[in-house]
């Protein structure tokens, strides 16, 4: 895998002694430093080249931000939005981290963008490329899927909505669409499974093939070599070659530099708003899906009854296919873009078609007033969400002792009693129960009120050596506290 | 390195200036990156490091004073009365609302004084006597003086007193719980 066989005089003299020496000796540093720096790139050092990088440099951030926001995040329709609301307004640097890993999928889909087009307009994917390509183009689907299931999480109701209109956009599917949609959200209806799917996607399925993908598509692009300018040989490149290291890693850490400052300046000042919970009973709610999903979205709107055929399934499986088989197809070593004509024309055209359908999305939103109108509200109350304080989830145990106090007046009385009377002493607060005496949750199940007023008035010997005093009480106090004890659940 | 190993042979460089080989130029260029990536690295790292310490920087649990009543109401308190207070326990995104019964009485000064119901013996809520002017525990029979303390009985100390504070002319009170079977008086939560 070396290209020179190096010699010891070869070791530059920090890798000889020492902690570096010895780590050295032990990993060989030196060696996969330089394999990963000295890689040879034909024509030498370009800025068209450093959207890779940028994209790996982006995909870091977003495990490490990801990693960090698992910290406070619960996959539950219950508690998601309290929790993500919980590190937009109360963690330190909360706020920041969210932004940074939402917009870093923006930035992700617009650097993955630029990298495609530049491997496409440089046939750069000539030349014993289909690999290379293949696994490009798995990845993209993949960061694709990253940004849907991400989108989901914080359960707000732009996302819940946004995610309502894509996974219902998979059941315009001929066939199995019904099925696939019923998968995805596990169940007929969007709800805590499936936040639990996405989030299983989100964080352990998907990451782990971007893992495996990026590591092959490195190896596969090593193993190729760079493609080198437009008028390189694809298979034997002829140019002299420039390293890696340091003219393209330092044009590569400029993009690095000016994502870092970019998205930081953005998220600094410009924070990812989160919206007023999911509320699936709104039926005013006017969905719409992150930017650069708009070319789908509106491009579903045209197809519908028996045509959704051609719209949803036949025209996207040929393009998808035409996109992979790309390198297959083309085999002619060309690779200046002025002498391609139908494979620029074919990019022109589906970049204006994905650019038009987004304009054409706007367009309509704006010039629709009732849509404009909710639209305008729904960002309203987003700003009203965003400007109150944190408020804490109110846990399932206290709900439970509110409501049985609104349920019914007779039991309501016969908690003063039970209270006043000490029973919560040794059977809990709420008949939990205590190591002194056993809980009295579903007593109704066990116990008419007959018996229970009989056993008030004459516990049993076990009760009795438990420490459970007779009850000596007036009838209406007795009924009282018998209602009460009965609804404890 | 893989196919394009033949290149690195041919690759070409700037001639370096005289005296100053290019391997020492690159290892000079080589640790200003390194440095350069671990200073931005570290300034990046800033609001990670903010974020995972949040529960250091601030309380993420907390028990949230609560009103007992209006100072007005208890000016002419003669004996100790049973109030019962909503506490807010907040748990990170979460909070639980539960109801406890406190005592509002008055210490040897006369100054006001809350105090748990909560026996120090074994956790039993201890009823206050009318007739024999004293706390006694249905339990196990601990006593208790009508400002909490130890009378007579199992029980090691006398009631726990909560602390208190006025804010608005309301009597306020933090609730809390205190380890049982000892002699001194010990927070738990």
């Amino acid at each position: 895998m070396h290209s020179t066989p190096k010699s010891e005089g070869d070791i530059p003299a920090r890798f000889e002694s020492g902690v570096w020496g010895w780590l050295n000796r032990r990993t060989g540093l030196d060696n996969l430093l330089r394999t990963a720096l000295d890689e040879p790139i034909p024509g030498g050092a370009r800025f068209a080249y450093i959207f890779g990088s940028g994209l790996l440099f982006i995909f870091i951030s977003q495990v490490i931000t990801g990693i960090f926001l698992a910290l406070y995040y619960v996959p539950s329709a219950d508690h998601a939005h309290t929790t993500v609301a919980y590190i937009t307004k109360a963690v330190t640097a909360g706020s920041f981290l969210r932004s940074l890993h939402a917009y870093g999928a923006s930035a992700m889909v617009v650097v993955l963008f630029l990298h495609l087009s530049q491997t496409y307009v440089y046939g750069a994917y000539k030349g014993r490329r289909e690999l290379l390509w293949l696994s490009g183009c798995a990845l993209f689907g993949l960061v694709l899927a990253m940004a849907f299931t991400g989108y989901l999480l914080p359960w707000d109701q732009r996302a819940y909505f946004a995610t309502a209109v894509g996974t219902n956009a998979v059941s315009e599917i001929p066939w199995i669409g019904e099925s696939i949609k019923r998968l995805m959200r596990g169940g007929t209806e969007m709800g805590t499974l499936t936040i639990s799917r996405f989030f299983v996607a989100h964080v352990f399925l998907i990451p782990a093939f971007i893992f495996a993908l990026v590591a092959s598509h490195i190896f596969l692009f090593r193993k190729a070599g760079a493609a080198g300018p437009v008028n390189e040989d694809p298979y034997h490149p002829k140019q002299d070659a420039e390293l890696f290291y340091p003219r393209q890693v330092l044009m590569d850490l400029s993009l690095t530099a000016l994502l870092i400052v970019g998205l930081g300046v953005l998220c600094f000042f410009v924070p990812v708003q989160l919206g007023p919970s999911a509320n699936p009973a709104d039926a005013q709610y006017v969905p719409r899906p992150e930017w650069y999903y708009l070319p789908i979205f509106q491009w579903l709107k045209y197809w519908h009854g028996s045509a959704a055929i051609i719209g949803v399934l036949a025209i996207p499986t040929l393009l998808v296919l035409a996109i992979l088989a790309l390198p297959f197809l083309d085999r002619s070593v060309e690779r200046r873009p002025w002498k391609r004509p139908a494979a620029m024309g074919a990019y022109a055209f589906v970049v204006f078609s994905l650019v038009g359908l987004g304009l054409r999305s706007q367009y309509l939103d704006r010039h629709d007033s009732g849509v404009a109108q909710q639209l305008a509200k729904q960002r309203a109350e987003e700003d009203e969400y965003a400007r109150k304080p944190f408020e804490p989830e109110l846990s399932s145990a206290s709900l439970a002792a509110a409501n049985v106090t609104l349920a019914d007046p007779l039991a309501a009385n016969g908690k003063t009693i039970f209270e006043g009377q000490s029973c919560n002493a040794c059977h809990g607060d709420g008949g939990g129960g205590t190591a002194a005496a056993p809980a009295l949750l579903g007593v109704k199940a066990k116990f008419s009120p007959d018996q229970l007023a009989d056993l008030f008035k004459h516990p049993t010997a076990k009760m009795n050596a438990g420490g459970m005093p007779p009850i000596d009480l007036p009838p209406n106090d007795l009924k009282a506290l018998i209602a009460y004890v009965e609804s404890l659940k | 390195m893989f196919e394009g190993a033949e290149h690195s042979e041919n690759t070409t460089h700037k001639s370096s200036p005289p005296g100053l080989s290019l391997e020492s130029r690159r290892s000079f260029l080589g640790g200003l990156l390194g440095l350069g990536s671990f200073l931005v690295g570290a300034l990046l790292s800033v609001p990670l490091i903010r974020f995972a310490l949040f529960p250091l920087l601030r309380r993420t649990t907390d028990l949230k004073e609560s009103s007992v009543g209006a100072l007005t109401d208890f000016s002419s308190l003669t004996e100790p009365v049973m109030r019962t207070i909503q506490i807010e326990q907040v748990d990170g995104w979460r909070k639980a609302v539960s109801e406890k019964a406190v005592y509002v009485t008055r210490d040897n000064q006369g100054q006001l004084r809350a105090l748990t119901s909560i026996c120090p013996h074994l956790g039993c809520t201890i009823p206050w006597n009318k007739e024999k002017n004293q706390f006694a525990c249905p339990c196990h029979g601990a006593t208790f003086a009508a400002d909490g303390t130890r009378v007579s009985g199992p029980s090691l100390r006398g009631m726990d007193t909560l602390e208190t504070s006025v804010q608005d002319g309301q009597l306020r009170v933090r609730f809390q719980y205190f380890r049982q079977l000892v002699a001194d008086k010990e927070i738990i939560g």
